[in-house]
C-alpha cells in the first residue's frame, strides 16, 4: 500500500495542499491561544486556571431535568454565588444517573458548606459539616458529597504561572537540544512540525471542548518529545540518503526518504496509539480527557513527519540557495 | 545453535524471575524488596483521599515568620492524629502555604467536616479536669483526660519554647517546655495551680487543650506565682526533645498571628479512586496485549522478542516503583501506557530497518547491526527530549503532574535499557540459533542464503 501511495504523491511537490490542511488544524488553536490574553475564550478552562468549585454529589435517585434545576437554584440561593453548570452523571456502584457535578465560581469551604446543606435538607443526604463538629473524631463518616475539587482564584493565578513557566522552561530546553543535534535548517524545519503538532493539539481542546487544566502541561510537553521523535527519523534517513544518492534533486531525495521511512511511521503511530486509545475507551473521564489530546497529537505528528517536516526543509534549502 | 537456545531460555528465566518479584516481593534477608502492592504509594486520586493547600492570612498582609508557619504545621499535624487520619502529610510550602494531604484508605473522608476541622482558628486553653456525675475523673473511651473548666487561654501565655538544660537542683539535664506568661495569664496561673496542687494525687494536674482536646496533662507539685514555669516530661532522649518541641508549638498556637484560609481542596471519595485504578490497569493490560500481538503479526520472530521485553519492561517498572516508593497518580498511570507504546517505538525502529536490510541480501548478523547502529541516534534523541520534559514536570510540576513525570522519565530509561540491552541480545541470539527463513522476519518470500 505504501508503494501505491509513493506512486500517486509526491510529499515535496503537493506541499501546498498537505501544508494548507496542517494550517487549518493548527490555526484554530493558535488563534484560541492568541486571544486568550484579551479575554476571548475558546477553550474550555478548567478550575485549575481559573479558580472555581466542582462538587460530586450522590442524589440517590436518577436526576431528570427538573431536578438538575432545582439543584442549581438551591446552591444559587444558599451561596449567593453563580453556578456555571449542573451535569448529570453516572458512575459504577452508584444508581444510573443519580450523580451530580456542580460547577461554579469559587466557594469557600463556608459557603461549600452552605450549599450542601441545603441539598442535603431536600435530599434526604448524609455527611457534610454540622455545627457541632468541633474535635470530633471522624472516622466512619459516610458523606454523599463524593470529590470536591476547590481552587481560589489566586491559586489559580498561581498554578497558571507555574505551568507557563514550567512548559516555557522545557520548551527551551528542548529547543536547545534541537540546535545542538540539527545544522540550522533541518532545525528550522523540525520546529515548524513541532509548532503544528502542539497547536493541533491545542486545537482539539477547543474543538472537543475538553477542560484545560494541569495535564494539558504534561499533554503538550509529551506531544513535543513524540513529534521530534517521528521528524528525526526522517531527517537521519534524508542524510544517510544525501550520502549514497548523488544524481537526485533534494526535493526527490527528501521524498523518497518520506516513503521509505513511511512503514515506521505509521508503525509506531499504531503501537502508541493502541495503548492510548485503550485509556480513551475504557478510562475513567479524567484520564480521558488527558488521552483524546494525546490520540490527536500523536496523529498530528505522523502527518507533520510525512507531510510538512521534510518539505519545509527542501523550501528553506532552495531558499537559502538562490541567495 | 544450543548457543542461541541457552541465551534464550537465560532471559525467559531472567523475565519470569522480575515478574514474580513484581507480584510478590523478594526477602533477601539483608535487604527485602517489596511486592507491587506493599511498595507502590497510590496517590490520592487512587485511593480516595483529600489534598488541601491553606495560606496564612496575616491581619497587614505581611509573610509570616518560619516559626509561626511550623507552629500551624504542628497544629494541623495533631488536629489530623486526633482525627484519627496517622498516614496524613503536612508540609509547608513557601513563605506562607502549607500542604495538606489525607489518604483516607478504606474510610470516607468528608471533605468539608476535614477543611472545616483543620482550618479552624486554633482554640488554646488551660483546663481543669472533670468529674462525672459519680465523683470519678471523666475520661473519653482511649483514657485520656477530658477538660473541665477553663482556667487560662492562649491569649494568657506571651511565648513557650522547648529547651534543654538542668531541670532541678541535682543538675539532671533534660527536655522542657518553658512557658512565659502575661501579667494576666501571672494571675489566672497562680489561681490555678494553688487549686490543682491541693487536689489529691492523680487528679493535681491542669489540662493543656487544643480544640478541647487534650494534649497535655502535666501535674501540678506547688503553687506557681511566676511569670515563667516549666513543664517536664516522663519521657526522654529523643522521644522528648519531639514532645517538647510539639508542646511549645502548640501551646504558642493560641497566639499565631495568622488565621488559616483554604486556597485549593481537592477530595476524591475511596470509591470513585478505586473505581479509575481499576479501569486504568484494564486498559493498560489490554493496550499491551493488542501492541504486542500487532508487534508478532507485524515483525513475527522479533516481534516476539519485543513481545518478552515488553513483558520485561513492564515487570521491571512495577519493581523499580515499588523499590523507589513511587506515588503512582492517574496522570501516573497514564504516563506508563504512553511509556510502553514509546518502548515498541524504538523496537520498530530497528525491526524495519532490519527488514529492509535482508530484503536487500544482507546477512542476518550484518542486518541486525546496521538496524541497531542506524536507530540508535533517533531512539536517543527521542528518549532525551522526552527526558527533558519529564525533569521539567518534575522539578516544577505541581500535584499528580509530578507522578506522571515520575512514571514517564522512569519509563524512558527502563525502555531503552530494555530495547538497547535485552531485545539487542536476543536477536543476536537468533543469528546463533541459524533462523534463515526471510519470512520469520516479516520479509515476504526467499530463504536466506
Amino acid at each position: 500500500m505504501i508503494k501505491k501511495l509513493e506512486s500517486k504523491i509526491h510529499v515535496v511537490e503537493r506541499f501546498k495542499l498537505f501544508g494548507l490542511i496542517g494550517l487549518i488544524f493548527a490555526l484554530i488553536g493558535a488563534v484560541s491561544l492568541v486571544l486568550l490574553p484579551f479575554g476571548v475564550n475558546f477553550f474550555n478552562l478548567d478550575i485549575d486556571f481559573q479558580g472555581g468549585t466542582t462538587m460530586t454529589i450522590n442524589m440517590h435517585k436518577y436526576l431528570e431535568k427538573a431536578d438538575l434545576d432545582n439543584i442549581e437554584s438551591l446552591v444559587e440561593n444558599a451561596t449567593g454565588v453563580k453556578v456555571s453548570s449542573v451535569q448529570r452523571a453516572s458512575s459504577e456502584g452508584y444508581e444510573d444517573g443519580s450523580l451530580v457535578v456542580v460547577k461554579s465560581d469559587a466557594l469557600s469551604p463556608e459557603l461549600r458548606d452552605k450549599a450542601y446543606s441545603a441539598l442535603k435538607e431536600v435530599y434526604g443526604l448524609v455527611g457534610g459539616v454540622e455545627s457541632d463538629t468541633v474535635a470530633e473524631g471522624q472516622s466512619g463518616v459516610v458523606s454523599d458529597l463524593l470529590s470536591c475539587d476547590s481552587v481560589d482564584p489566586i491559586m489559580g493565578n498561581d498554578l497558571r504561572n507555574a505551568a507557563i513557566i514550567s512548559a516555557s522552561i522545557a520548551i527551551l530546553l528542548m529547543l536547545v537540544y534541537i540546535a545542538f543535534r540539527f545544522e540550522i535548517r533541518s532545525g528550522i524545519a523540525a520546529v515548524v512540525a513541532l509548532l503544528h503538532d502542539v497547536l493541533v493539539v491545542i486545537s482539539s481542546y477547543v474543538i472537543f471542548r475538553i477542560p484545560l487544566n494541569m495535564t494539558f502541561i504534561a499533554v503538550v510537553l509529551t506531544i513535543f518529545g513524540y513529534s521530534i521523535n517521528a521528524t528525526i527519523v526522517i531527517f537521519d534517513r534524508v542524510r544517510e540518503n544525501k550520502r549514497l544518492v548523488k544524481r537526485t534533486s533534494f526535493a526527490d531525495l527528501v521524498n523518497k526518504s518520506v516513503w521509505q521511512t513511511a512503514t515506521r511511521s505509521i508503525n509506531t503511530t499504531i503501537t502508541t496509539l493502541l495503548s492510548i486509545a485503550m485509556i480513551a475507551i475504557f478510562g475513567v473521564t479524567s484520564v480521558r480527557n488527558f488521552a483524546i489530546p494525546l490520540i490527536v497529537g500523536v496523529i498530528a505528528g505522523l502527518y507533520s513527519s510525512v507531510f510538512i517536516s521534510g518539505p519545509v526543509w527542501v523550501k528553506l534549502a532552495k531558499n537559502s540557495k538562490k541567495r | 545453535m544450543k548457543k542461541g537456545i541457552l541465551g534464550f531460555v537465560a532471559v525467559l528465566l531472567v523475565v519470569a524471575l522480575v515478574s514474580v518479584i513484581a507480584i510478590s516481593g523478594l526477602n533477601l534477608g539483608f535487604t527485602k524488596i517489596p511486592s507491587a502492592s506493599e511498595g507502590v504509594r497510590l496517590g490520592l486520586d487512587l485511593q480516595g483521599g483529600a489534598m488541601i493547600t491553606f495560606e496564612a492570612i496575616t491581619e497587614d498582609g505581611s509573610a509570616p515568620s518560619r516559626a509561626d508557619m511550623e507552629v500551624a504545621q504542628t497544629v494541623l499535624r495533631k488536629r489530623l492524629d486526633y482525627s484519627g487520619y496517622n498516614e496524613g502529610s503536612v508540609q509547608i510550602n513557601g513563605d506562607r502555604r502549607i500542604n495538606v494531604e489525607i489518604p483516607t484508605g478504606d474510610e470516607q473522608l468528608d471533605p468539608q467536616k476535614t477543611v472545616a476541622i483543620l482550618g479552624k482558628t486554633a482554640l488554646l486553653t488551660f483546663n481543669f479536669i472533670s468529674k462525672d456525675a459519680a465523683g470519678n475523673v471523666a475520661v473519653d473511651a482511649e483514657g485520656n483526660l477530658l477538660p473541665g473548666e477553663v482556667a487560662l487561654g492562649g491569649a494568657d501565655v506571651e511565648e513557650a519554647a522547648a529547651e534543654y538544660g538542668p531541670v532541678d537542683s541535682l543538675g539532671t539535664n533534660k527536655h522542657f517546655v518553658t512557658l512565659k506568661l502575661t501579667e494576666e495569664g501571672r494571675a489566672k496561673f497562680s489561681e490555678a495551680t494553688k487549686k490543682a496542687a491541693q487536689a489529691p494525687y492523680g487528679e493535681n494536674v491542669i489540662l493543656i487543650c487544643l480544640d478541647n482536646v487534650t494534649i497535655s496533662s502535666p501535674m501540678v507539685e506547688t503553687q506557681i506565682d511566676s511569670d515563667e514555669a516549666i513543664i517536664t516530661f516522663g519521657k526522654t532522649g529523643e522521644e522528648a526533645k519531639e514532645e517538647a518541641k510539639n508542646l511549645a508549638n502548640l501551646i504558642n498556637s493560641g497566639r499565631l498571628p495568622f488565621e488559616l484560609q483554604e486556597r485549593e481542596n481537592r477530595t476524591v471519595g475511596p470509591t470513585l479512586g478505586e473505581k479509575a485504578l481499576e479501569t486504568s490497569m484494564f486498559a493498560g493490560f489490554i493496550g499491551l496485549i493488542l501492541v504486542m500481538l500487532f508487534m508478532i503479526i507485524v515483525y513475527r520472530v522479533p516481534g516476539i522478542i519485543a513481545s518478552i521485553s515488553l513483558i520485561f519492561y513492564t515487570a521491571l517498572m512495577v519493581v523499580l516503583m515499588a523499590v523507589l516508593g513511587v506515588n503512582l497518580s492517574l496522570p501516573g498511570i497514564a504516563g506508563i501506557v504512553l511509556s510502553i507504546g514509546m518502548a515498541v517505538d524504538a523496537n520498530v525502529i530497528i525491526y524495519e530497518r532490519i527488514k529492509e536490510e535482508l530484503r536487500v541480501g544482507k546477512t542476518l548478523r550484518a542486518a541486525i547491526d546496521s538496524g541497531f547502529k542506524r536507530a540508535f541516534s533517533a531512539i536517543l534523541d527521542s528518549n532525551i527530549t522526552t527526558l527533558i520534559a519529564a525533569a521539567v514536570l518534575f522539578y516544577f510540576g505541581m500535584g499528580t503532574i509530578v507522578g506522571f513525570a515520575t512514571t514517564l522519565g522512569l519509563g524512558v530509561l527502563v525502555s531503552m535499557f530494555t530495547v538497547l540491552v535485552v531485545s539487542r541480545f536476543m536477536l543476536y541470539r537468533l543469528v546463533d540459533m541459524n533462523i534463515k527463513s526471510l519470512k520469520a522476519y516479516g520479509v515476504k518470500g526467499g530463504k536466506q542464503e
